[in-house]
């Protein structure tokens, strides 16, 4: 076992390693667009992997990641932004003055969104996680829209619906892909620990889980705030990568394509997030042709802006229809796996972490 | 086993709108007891145990489990404070394995916050390795250490029973609480459990409440009976009183006699 133990350390350091190199050649060699594709990407795997410790491992219906996100954009622009553009910014009313001269780095910012994020997770989570189900649904979705609401009228903070420009640019994918493998190992861990077992006790059976002494309240708003907390640092980085962010761009929409990423990686499988993650970013970038006008069969058929959504959506109906597992269903990547599949031999005696 | 009342009922009453599912059950229990509780469907056994655990508040009533007003606690806390139960429909934990069920009964008492268990500290990997030897030991005693790495939810029926009971032992209970325990067994099953309620007691240094239609297995094990029709206390005694009790035959329909 000793041996087996040893031989995935090695492994795990070895991606490691392999993967900073990587991200380190890619970030002299790759084209600036690929870069923005590929830093999108690792946004995407956070709010994937933080969505489906939410929905897919605690069984929470929560939909209001896009909410959170929002308070992370905005949370990390406004503590990074320079004092003159925040000057140039907000013309129609200025910006109340305890926020006017903060400029942070961007790194630190990032996990204050985060932190905000959590708090209104906290917030939200009080009165809505009493409900189950659908009625979680529905309460998530509309605390989401007030959080949108709440931005677009609290102008002298958020510059309301002109939206912030001029947020500070990172394009490392060093920077993104950091912040992503963080959080996926963190939520790793926790799946894997006693807590992320409760998450699922209270997933199978909230009222067995209860008779064996887990407080599922407790445990809820523990899953549900991280969750929001790492939607926020997924805000913040979209803020630094696309520079100029408005409330809009967090509607109820968003939340539906972080959607479409859990269920098709699989509830319950963060290796599921992540595949899903990095192929729906791409294929949404792929799949900008359908979007142009084109001719089929003679057909001239003029450009329709919100195509791809459309064909996302299909996609989802089918993936819940014919296929409920999603790509992984519950599994996850292991190296006992790969390391069976090489015909290495297997210890039969396992441990639990 | 030391005497001593353990959990006492003082007239509970529990109603849902206009029905009376429960109505002044008063029922003593002392350390070490088996007791039984009994009646047609639909009587208010498993309202009678959801307002002991938690569940349910009593509309009316109070409830003391050594001495201590548990009345409408938290069933989380219920369960900390020492009553475990099992469920009349099995309700396992199916994405997991056996072992990972019973450890979930230790997860309350780890020591440790989730910081430690995300960073892999010391603290908290040696709190889960003292939790794992302790479980394994607990499905050994219950013989269900064979299976321990199977998936909860692909055991044998009888083994998913012994499953809830050693998943409710795990919570190192002081009274345990069986919701038809014996359901869908054929005979020699029902045989079997008996041996093995009678174990855990020894063993487990327990007090056993059930609620069982297999005359055999509660003619066989309780020492005390209490009998509910509609809601409504009609026997408390002895087996052989509640056997020869009329009022407890009119509410079978004679089922009692033939069957036990």
């Amino acid at each position: 076992m000793d041996g087996r133990k040893n031989i995935k350390i090695a492994l795990n350091i070895a991606t490691l390693l392999v993967t900073a190199v990587f991200l380190y050649w890619g970030d002299s060699v790759l084209s600036p667009f690929q870069k923005r594709i590929l830093n999108l990407a690792a946004i995407f795997v956070i709010l994937g992997a933080s969505m489906n410790l939410v929905v897919g491992f605690t069984g929470m219906f929560s939909l209001g990641h896009s909410g959170f996100m929002c308070v992370g954009a905005y949370t990390a622009a406004i503590l990074t932004m320079s004092p003159e553009s925040k000057e140039l910014i907000y013309y129609m009313e200025p910006i109340v003055p305890w926020l006017k001269n903060i400029e942070w780095p961007i790194i630190p910012a990032t996990i204050m969104g985060g932190i905000i994020a959590a708090v209104f997770g906290i917030l939200v989570g009080f009165p809505a996680l009493r409900l189950r189900d659908d009625y979680l649904a529905i309460a998530t979705l509309g605390f989401a829209e007030i959080i949108r609401i709440i931005v677009t009228n609290t102008i002298s903070i958020t510059n309301g619906a002109l939206g912030l420009k001029n947020i500070p640019s990172e394009k490392s994918l060093l920077f993104y892909w950091s912040f992503c493998i963080i959080t996926i190992i963190i939520l790793k861990n926790l799946i894997n620990s006693s807590w992320g077992y409760a998450f699922k006790a209270i997933r199978d059976n909230e009222i067995a889980a209860e008779a064996m002494g887990v407080s599922v309240f407790k445990h809820k708003m523990l899953s549900f705030t991280i969750g929001a907390f790492f939607a926020g640092i997924a805000g913040a980085l979209m803020a630094f990568l696309i520079t100029s962010i408005d409330p809009t761009m967090f509607r109820f929409l968003f939340t539906f394509q972080i959607l479409l990423i859990v269920v098709l990686g699989g509830m319950g499988s963060l290796t599921g997030s992540v595949i899903a993650g990095i192929i729906i970013t791409i294929a949404m970038e792929w799949l900008r042709f359908v979007e142009r006008p084109m001719t089929i069969l003679g057909m001239d058929i003029p450009g329709i802006p919100g195509m791809r959504m459309v064909i996302f959506a299909i996609l989802l109906l089918v993936v819940v229809l014919f296929y409920r597992q999603g790509l992984m269903g519950t599994k996850e990547f292991n190296w006992d796996w790969l390391l069976d599949k090489l015909g290495l031999a297997r210890n039969r005696e396992r441990g639990i972490s | 086993m030391s005497a001593g009342k353990i959990l006492s009922t003082d007239s509970i009453t529990m109603k849902f709108g206009g029905l009376t599912a429960v109505s002044e059950l008063s029922l003593d229990i002392y350390a070490g007891e088996i007791i039984g509780l009994i009646g047609p469907n639909g009587a208010g056994k498993t309202t009678a145990f959801n307002m002991i655990t938690g569940v349910y508040e009593p509309t009316k009533g109070k409830i003391y489990f050594k001495g201590q007003d548990i009345t409408g606690m938290r069933p989380d806390l219920i369960t900390k404070a020492g009553i475990s139960r099992t469920f009349q429909n099995i309700r396992l934990f199916n994405s997991m394995t056996v072992l990972e069920n019973v450890m979930i009964s230790k997860h309350v008492r780890l020591k440790a916050n989730p910081l430690d268990a995300v960073l892999r500290l010391p603290r908290y990997i040696k709190a889960r390795r003292e939790h794992y030897e302790e479980c394994m030991e607990l499905l050994r005693q219950v013989e269900l250490d064979d299976v321990a790495h199977e998936m909860a939810a692909a055991l044998p029926y009888g083994k998913q029973r012994r499953l809830e009971i050693a998943r409710a032992l795990a919570t190192q209970p002081s009274l345990l609480l069986l919701d038809e325990p014996a359901a869908g067994m054929n005979p020699q099953e029902s045989l079997e459990l008996m041996d093995f309620i009678r174990q855990i007691r020894e063993q487990f240094n327990l007090t056993i409440l059930m609620i069982e239609h297999h005359m055999e297995v509660v003619m066989g094990i309780c020492e005390r009976i209490t009998v509910l029709d509609y809601g409504v206390t009609i026997a408390q005694g002895t087996p052989t009183e509640i056997q020869n009790n009329p009022r407890v035959i009119e509410a079978y329909l004679g089922a009692v006699e033939s069957n036990a």
